[in-house]
Order: C-alpha cells, then sequence, then structure tokens
C-alpha cells in the first residue's frame, strides 16, 4: 500500500514531535515523575509513533525511518523497562543492609573463595616444607627472600621516623593495588570462574607460603602481628572480590536453572556491583591500617596490642556481615 | 566489512533497529577516551604542585589515588552521566545501551567498565577485541556480562517534508486512468526509491543527480507510456516529481 505520505508526515509530526519533548524531559531530569494524564499520553505517543514507523517503512526515505527508530527505541526502553529503579541511594541503607545481605546470599561462593585460597595457601606451606630453595620462586617480593628472623631484628631495630617518609604514599599504592587485584578476581569471572580461582589459589599460596617461613623461624608472634591488622579486613576482601567472581561464574555456567544466558547474568549483575563496592570500601581502610599500623612493629607499638586489634577487626567485619541488616526474629 | 544491525520486535510487532558499533571505531574511541585521562592526569599533576611542596609524601599518594580514581571511574561516571556515552563515544557517535533495548542501569555500566580489567588481558585489549570480533553483537566480555551493546549514532537531523511539496501543476494527472495504472505497477519499494532520490537531491553532485533522475524517470515511463503532449518539455526531475505526486497522493487536494 502506497500512503499518501505527504499529507501522513504532516499530520503526525506534532505527535512525534510532542513524544521527543516528553523523551528529552525523561532522559534529562534525574527523578522524573509524571502525572497518571502524562504517561497515559506518553504511551499513546509511543504507539502512534511505533504505528507509523511500521506504515512508512517501506517508503519513507532513511532519514525520517532513521528519525522514528530513533525516537520509538528511546520510548521502548522507557515504557518496556521492568526492573526497579533504585528510589535515592542511601549509604547507610546500603552499607548496614544491603552489601551485607548481598554478602550471605552469596555465601557458598565465598565459601568456595575461601577452600580455594585455603588449599593454595596448603599448597604453598608443603612446598616450603620440603624444598625451602623454592621461596624466591613463589614469593614475588624480595623483602621476602631472606631469613624471616633477620628481617625482624632489623625491623624491630629500626626508628619509627624511616617509615614517615613515604607513609602516604605506600598506604595508596597499597588500596590502589589491592583493588587492582580484586577488581581483577571479580573480572576473572568470565573465565567460568577458572581465573579467579587461580588467582584466588595463587594468593593462598604465597600467603601460605609467608607464614610457613615465619613459624618455621620462629617468629609467628611477629607474623601475626604484621599481618593481622590489616589482613584481618584486606584478606577476607579479597576473598569477597573472589565471591563476586565466582557469583558471575554461575550465573555464566546456569547449573540448576532454566533461565536465559541473559536473564541470569542480568540478575547477578546488581549483586556483583554490590559486592565489589564493599570491597572496593575495605580496602580502603586495609590499606590505611597496613601503612599507618602494619608497618611499625615493636617495641614502637607491641605486638599483642597489634594481633588485639587485629582479631578484633576480624570479629567486628564477621559480626558486621554476619549478622547486619537481619530482620530481628 | 557490513554493518551489522542489532534488531528489536517490541510486544506491539514494530521492529525497529540500530547499527553496531564493530571493534574499529570503537578502539578509536577508546584512544580518545585514554587521551582525555591522560591529559586529566597531567592536569592533576600541576594542582598537585601546590600540595608538593608543602607535603611531598601526601602529594605522591594524592596523585596514586587519584590516578586510579579517574582511570576507573572515568568511564562509569560518563557513560551514566551521558546515558552511555564518554567523550570518546560522543566523538564518534557512539552509545552503550542495553542489549535488549531498555533503560541502561547504573549496574551495567559498572560491570562493563570494571571487566576491562579481563578484557585488556594479556595486553592491549587482546581478550576484548577476540571476543568483540567473534561475537555476533560486537560484545567484549564486559558487553556480554553487563548485557550491553554498543551501537552508532546516526546524524538524526529532523525529515524535510518540504522537499516533497507537491507541484504547482502536474500534467500527468491530465489522465486519470493513466495515473491510476502507474500507481498500479509501481512497487512500493520502487516509489521509496524514487521518493528518496527526491529527499536526497542536495546530497548528490550535479552529474550524479542528472544520471539518477534520468534512469528513474527511464524506469517510470516504461511501467506507463503517458501521450507525449504530456510530458513534453518536463525535465527528467520533474518528471519524477510528478510521479511521486501521482503515486503518494492519490486524491488531488482541493
Amino acid at each position: 500500500m502506497i500512503i499518501d505520505l505527504p499529507r501522513f508526515l504532516a499530520a503526525e509530526r506534532p505527535y512525534w514531535q510532542e513524544l521527543k519533548t516528553l523523551l528529552d524531559r525523561l532522559e534529562t531530569e534525574t527523578q522524573p515523575k509524571l502525572s497518571v494524564a502524562e504517561v497515559e499520553r506518553f504511551h499513546f505517543l509511543y504507539e502512534r509513533t511505533a504505528a507509523a514507523l511500521a506504515r512508512i517503512a517501506a517508503h519513507a526515505d532513511p532519514n525520517t525511518h532513521r528519525f522514528l527508530e530513533s525516537l520509538v527505541a528511546r520510548a521502548y526502553g522507557e515504557i518496556h523497562e521492568t526492573r526497579g529503579t533504585a528510589s535515592r541511594f542511601s549509604l547507610r541503607q546500603w552499607a548496614f543492609r544491603t552489601f551485607p545481605e548481598t554478602f550471605r546470599h552469596h555465601f557458598r561462593a565465598f565459601l568456595a573463595a575461601l577452600v580455594v585460597t585455603f588449599v593454595g595457601a596448603a599448597f604453598g606451606s608443603t612446598i616450603l616444607m620440603f624444598d625451602p630453595e623454592m621461596k624466591p620462586l613463589i614469593l614475588p617480593f624480595s623483602h621476602l627472600h631472606g631469613d624471616p628472623a633477620e628481617r625482624v631484628k632489623k625491623e624491630e631495630s629500626q626508628k619509627p621516623e624511616h617509615l614517615e617518609e613515604g607513609k602516604s604514599r605506600f598506604s595508596a599504592y597499597l588500596m590502589t593495588h589491592n583493588t587492582r587485584v580484586a577488581i581483577l578476581a571479580l573480572a576473572l569471572g568470565m573465565t567460568f570462574g577458572t581465573g579467579t580461582l587461580i588467582l584466588l589459589f595463587y594468593n593462598g599460596v604465597i600467603l601460605g607460603a609467608v607464614a610457613y617461613d615465619y613459624v618455621r623461624a620462629g617468629q609467628t608472634e611477629f607474623l601475626l602481628a604484621w599481618l593481622l591488622p590489616h589482613g584481618s579486613i584486606e584478606i577476607p576482601a579479597i576473598l569477597i572480590a573472589g565471591q563476586a567472581g565466582l557469583v558471575l561464574a554461575g550465573a555464566l555456567i546456569g547449573r540448576a536453572t532454566r533461565e536465559p544466558l541473559r536473564q541470569r547474568l542480568r540478575q547477578a549483575g546488581p549483586d556483583v556491583v554490590t559486592l565489589i563496592a564493599g570491597v572496593a570500601l575495605l580496602l580502603v581502610w586495609a590499606g590505611l591500617v597496613e601503612a599507618f599500623l602494619s608497618q611499625y612493629h615493636a617495641p614502637v607499638i607491641p605486638y599483642p596490642a597489634k594481633i588485639l586489634f587485629g582479631l578484633v577487626e576480624l570479629a567486628l567485619l564477621a559480626l558486621y556481615l554476619g549478622k547486619s541488616g537481619r530482620s530481628p526474629a | 566489512m557490513n554493518a551489522r544491525i542489532f534488531r528489536i520486535r517490541t510486544p506491539e510487532g514494530v521492529v525497529f533497529s540500530q547499527v553496531l558499533a564493530g571493534p574499529i571505531v570503537r578502539s578509536a574511541a577508546w584512544l580518545v577516551d585514554v587521551t582525555v585521562v591522560l591529559i586529566l592526569t597531567v592536569m592533576l599533576s600541576w594542582c598537585l604542585l601546590l600540595i608538593q611542596f608543602v607535603n611531598a609524601d601526601l602529594a605522591a599518594a594524592l596523585q596514586i589515588v587519584l590516578y586510579f580514581a579517574i582511570s576507573i571511574s572515568y568511564g562509569m561516571a560518563t557513560e551514566w552521566a551521558w546515558k552511555g556515552q564518554t567523550l570518546g563515544k560522543k566523538l564518534l557517535r557512539l552509545r552503550v545501551m542495553d542489549a535488549e533495548g531498555l533503560k541502561l542501569h547504573f549496574h551495567q555500566i559498572v560491570i562493563r567498565n570494571l571487566l576491562r580489567f579481563a578484557d585488556v588481558l594479556p595486553l592491549a585489549y587482546a581478550v576484548g577485541g577476540l571476543a568483540c570480533t567473534i561475537s555476533p553483537r560486537y560484545q567484549r566480555l564486559g558487553d556480554l556480562a553487563a548485557n550491553t551493546i554498543v551501537v552508532r549514532l546516526p546524524q538524526i537531523a529532523e525529515p524535510e517534508f518540504e522537499k516533497l511539496a507537491p507541484p504547482a501543476f502536474n500534467s500527468l494527472r491530465q489522465h486519470p486512468h493513466l495515473a491510476a495504472r502507474l500507481r498500479q505497477r509501481v512497487e512500493t519499494t520502487e516509489a521509496a526509491l524514487a521518493v528518496n532520490a527526491l529527499l536526497r537531491r542536495d546530497d548528490f553532485d550535479s552529474s550524479a543527480r542528472v544520471t539518477l533522475y534520468q534512469e528513474l524517470a527511464d524506469f517510470f515511463r516504461e511501467k506507463v507510456a503517458f501521450p507525449p503532449e504530456v510530458t513534453e518539455g518536463l525535465s527528467d526531475e520533474q518528471y519524477v516529481r510528478n510521479v511521486v505526486d501521482v503515486l503518494y497522493r492519490p486524491r488531488t487536494e482541493e
């Protein structure tokens, strides 16, 4: 059917203009609010424009066609979106309810990350147990290659002033480095979780090797005092990043569900973002503690105080993640 | 390489399409964005020079944190603020959109930007580039996880309806039965071709325009032969205009 194009265009153009104006408003305003009458009008305009697009699909010039397609595409996104739009963001609500609830909701993924890290730690310590010469190959940091007892002696003999110089820079480096590792643990979830698991395992290997090395050298107290203040937050944070990666991998694999891939990824998305945002905050805290507390050793700060601080942090973190946001029974 | 089209069929049965952006144009947009991040970082370093005089350690720490924050959040902030566009995407007329045509959500933007960490592996976006090339929708890993696509935004000017204004006098209408036969014999796609040729008149150079209208006029002359006295003195372009007028305005307006 060949339609009376000029007449058709002249009749429809005002509706297209009205729809365009309404869409501009919806897309510009941060919290757009339409009255019922405006919503009804919006729907009418969308349907009318969609019908016009269908009618002139074979007739109109590419410009008119593209113009209508653009309008229909924009209106389609507004009208057919059924996912809830976040109401005004509340940091308090997010920190004390959303994040811990999301953590608990995917607790099995966290457990998996924990187990893999433990296996890695066991592997790392076993390697050093049987072949101490492997230390330089396993540990990427040169300051850990020497004898732990010598390092402890050196650290304890140093005056605290030597740390004052680059404390802030060191803290910033730690925050950004750890956040990079955490994001990588998440991103590697797209390898069906393999990359995430390898990363967690490797972290476990380093941790296990360092721990075994210091325990064997009789420096357990130093080790705990050095690692616990920041590690009690940093290690769980990396595990939560791994948890996020495994949540992503779970959505990708789609075990025991008939939902299509896109739907699964769509559902996992908000949780993944919540987890990684929580990780970022935890790592900021861990970075500050590592630079401003962990690097100070006895006699500047007594080891029991540092260990106690780390244990309290760990207990508070466990309490926060386990209890915060739970409705009273 | 032919452009890949992304089509959505609405529940109302209407189909609309978007042209997907390929790896090359996306790489170009990314290069622009990298340059912007570098410029912002250099500007930041200048600002931190003042702090450096007071506390060099703090200045260095701020530089590390702010560079990291800028490089991570640049894509997220701009895509959220500009509805799926960074500066590079704006320049190259690209936009990130939901893979089902729905509204782009914040978590989608965050995921597609964070997953760059996997896309850049092992170097120079090798994984992302490969995924983008293989994917039928040109999606890198970040796009797959976030359920997003990147589309090209055509230049959308409002249609110039005035170019279809009917001629003052259409001699073909003197023979209504031939005009009716013309409407009967011409296919919709052929009619659309003639309309497009008229609407895009100014896009062609003069020789191409003459050739195009000549071919179109000959084509329509073969469909229905009007008596010579009706077509005498009509240029090819005017002939096509008269044909379009007959096809699209079956009744003369009083």
